[in-house]
């Protein structure tokens, strides 16, 4: 308790010089938090986007899909059992049907992937609705990002070619009902939605699904001849990117405790040294040598005690901002040409677990960075300190 | 001598017209196919034939020159000349399999399944295109629509609507010269009715008795572009072919 109230007490008298290791410390503090909530808050929203647009709680694969060949894709369909349709009624699951097909805007090629889904859907928040509103048969949506590149707006209608299951061509134009905007790029990029039946039709596919999307209060993880994949494997690209992100953080955030600690260290080795007639009085007046390596380290650690309290001060009220607000980045990852879940603007999230381990790192670095230089203390002699001389 | 002249004229244009679409197009299979020509050693045909590919693309076109060898219509061999971005690319084909070696990557690649639906470097045609060695008559039913003159040259207009399910196009209409055999121009099909490719043929010439167009347009009618050209420079007949050749070996040679 001793070394708690003088180290406080020497390190408020220390002035400008604690202030500004402290303030030093408090803007490492604050970045660290920073940059962790955001890439926090962008996996969370990224992850919710995903499963509300794309997978709910998991998606059931054909045995023969795979979503990295498409040559996989004309041999992934099974027809749609009884019992699966009666989940399908129930909102509980929603069939997608995949197939390749050719789209020609003006006069352009470009290869696309026709997803039949089921207009009355519940399950994802693609606005399936939009093409049963619609008298035409070939009524289609889009996502924005595909809109742009393709050049095409509600109203437009365009000329695609597909194969039948024989592999037959067939063409016909399709009419572009709306474009929805959604932040997942595998969502919008590439793809155009058709009414299930109608793509069913179109490639003599009757009846039949390459995946059935589960909503997200769906637990049931199997279901007879098809391949249950989790949010783990579905998600394991993206999780990859932000564990990258993360690692690429901590360079940043390394550098900049660095620096915070080598000032702690610098004022440290500097106390020691001019503070050694307090040392050999401290000693003098029966506190044993642990004792005042112990006050000079807490003095030491409680610069990142003070760094915390101040960096609350400024940082609490930004950080609330900001997760009211978002950061607002002016064009989405996907607008930048990126293929990664992003939106325009982001929610940092700041949990309990983030801030206080950002608080346990910065302290205890603070400690051991405190002691370092205090460890000398305990081999001083007591006279020789007392008179002020180097040792 | 004047009523001899228009008895053979009479006979010769009553044969034409009693000719069905089955007797026309299998008279076009069989100059076309290689497996009725007789050569001097051999029931099989042996051709190298030299050829350059233009593909016009919307900004630039390309021309590619290659070589191919082949034995009937079951082997063959292509190997590119020019450009040298292409140059050393092969081609093996035997019976239904067919594999592709880039020098670039030094590695072979089987080309199967779908991926037989892509095109061939780059062009209008695709591997598929290439590799459907059926006869026309297995595949298609065929009926006389009309009769047109294409550049002189007196034509029969075919419908053929496919009688097998497994076919790319479900129709074709085939403008048929019908005194040499060859088809002049053709345009293929969706099941829609739309039209999807256009293929023109021209500069026939006689070689071996046999007719053959030495150039060929390809257009995907969706696409813009002026499509691919195709000229046959030198067709050399019962020429030595070594038989590793058309092993997987010769591809890296």
């Amino acid at each position: 308790m001793l070394a708690i109230k003088l180290a406080f007490k020497n390190l408020l008298g220390a002035g400008l010089r604690t202030w500004l290791n402290v303030i030093v410390l408090s803007f490492a503090f604050v970045l660290i938090i920073f940059y962790n909530g955001m890439i926090d808050g962008w996996n969370r929203q990224a992850r919710n986007d995903t499963q509300n647009w794309e997978i709910g709680s998991g998606q059931f694969w054909h045995p023969a899909y795979d979503r990295f060949d498409p040559y996989t894709i004309a041999e992934s369909n099974a027809v749609i059992s009884k019992d699966i349709q009666d989940l399908i009624d129930d909102d509980k699951l929603t069939p997608v049907l995949i197939r390749q097909a050719t789209l020609y805007p003006q006069g352009r090629l470009q290869s696309v992937l026709i997803k039949g889904v089921d207009p009355n859907q519940k399950v994802l928040e693609l606005p399936t609705a939009d093409i049963q509103n619609s008298q035409n048969k070939y009524a289609a949506i889009i996502g924005k990002q595909m809109a742009k590149s393709t050049k095409l707006n509600v109203g437009d209608k365009v000329l695609m070619r597909w194969r039948d299951k024989n592999g037959t061509f067939d063409a016909h134009e399709i009419e572009i009902v709306s474009i929805f905007k959604c932040d997942v790029p595998t969502v919008d990029n590439g793809n155009i939605y058709l009414d299930i039946k109608t793509l069913q039709d179109m490639t003599t596919l009757q009846d039949q699904a390459t995946m059935l999307v589960a909503h997200r209060e769906y637990e049931n993880t199997k279901l007879e001849g098809w391949e249950h994949k989790n949010l783990g494997f579905l998600l394991a690209e993206f999780d990859k990117i932000i564990e990258s992100k993360k690692g690429s953080g901590l360079i940043l955030q390394s550098i900049l405790l660095i620096l915070a600690m080598l000032a702690i260290f610098d004022t440290q080795v500097l106390s020691i040294f001019r503070r050694q007639k307090e040392i050999g009085t401290y000693i003098a007046l029966g506190l044993t040598r642990a004792k005042v390596v112990g006050i000079f380290t807490v003095e030491g650690a409680a610069h990142s005690i003070l760094a915390a309290i101040v960096g609350a001060i400024y940082g609490v009220p930004l950080f609330i901002y900001l997760s009211k607000n978002g950061i607002y980045y002016g064009t989405s990852a996907q607008d930048a040409g990126m293929n990664i879940p992003m939106a325009e603007t982001l929610y940092p999230y700041y949990s309990v677990g983030l801030v206080i381990t950002s608080i346990i790192i910065v302290v205890v670095a603070a400690t051991i960075v405190s002691y370092l230089p205090a460890r000398k203390i305990s081999k001083m002699k007591p006279t020789q300190a007392l008179k002020g001389k180097i040792q | 001598m004047k009523k001899i002249a228009i008895a053979i004229f009479t006979s010769l244009t009553l044969s034409l017209t009693a000719q069905t679409a089955d007797e026309i197009l299998i008279k076009v299979d069989k100059n076309m196919s290689a497996d009725n020509r007789i050569v001097e050693s051999s029931m099989t045909d042996n051709r190298i034939v030299e050829s350059s590919m233009t593909i016009h693309g919307k900004r630039n076109s390309r021309t590619m020159t290659s070589r191919s060898y082949s034995v009937g219509d079951k082997k063959s061999f292509t190997e590119y000349l020019s450009p040298a971005r292409e140059k050393g690319t092969k081609m093996l084909k035997l019976e239904d399999k067919l594999w592709i070696y880039s020098p670039s990557t030094d590695r072979t690649i089987k080309i199967s399944g779908h991926m037989l639906r892509q095109s061939v470097m780059g062009s209008d045609f695709s591997y598929e295109d290439m590799m459907d060695d059926r006869k026309l008559t297995d595949i298609y039913t065929a009926t006389i629509i009309n009769e047109e003159e294409i550049e002189g040259r007196k034509t029969k207009v075919l419908k053929l609507v496919a009688k097998v399910s497994d076919v790319a196009y479900h129709s074709r209409k085939v403008w048929i010269d019908t005194e040499r055999f060859v088809p002049l121009k053709e345009e293929l099909f969706a099941k829609s009715g739309q039209l999807l490719k256009r293929s023109t043929l021209s500069d026939v010439k006689k070689l071996q008795g046999k007719w053959f167009a030495m150039k060929i347009v390809y257009k995907d009618m969706l696409k813009q572009g002026k499509g691919t050209e195709m000229h046959i420079s030198s067709i050399k007949f019962n020429q030595k072919i070594p038989s590793y050749i058309f092993t997987k070996a010769a591809l890296k040679q």
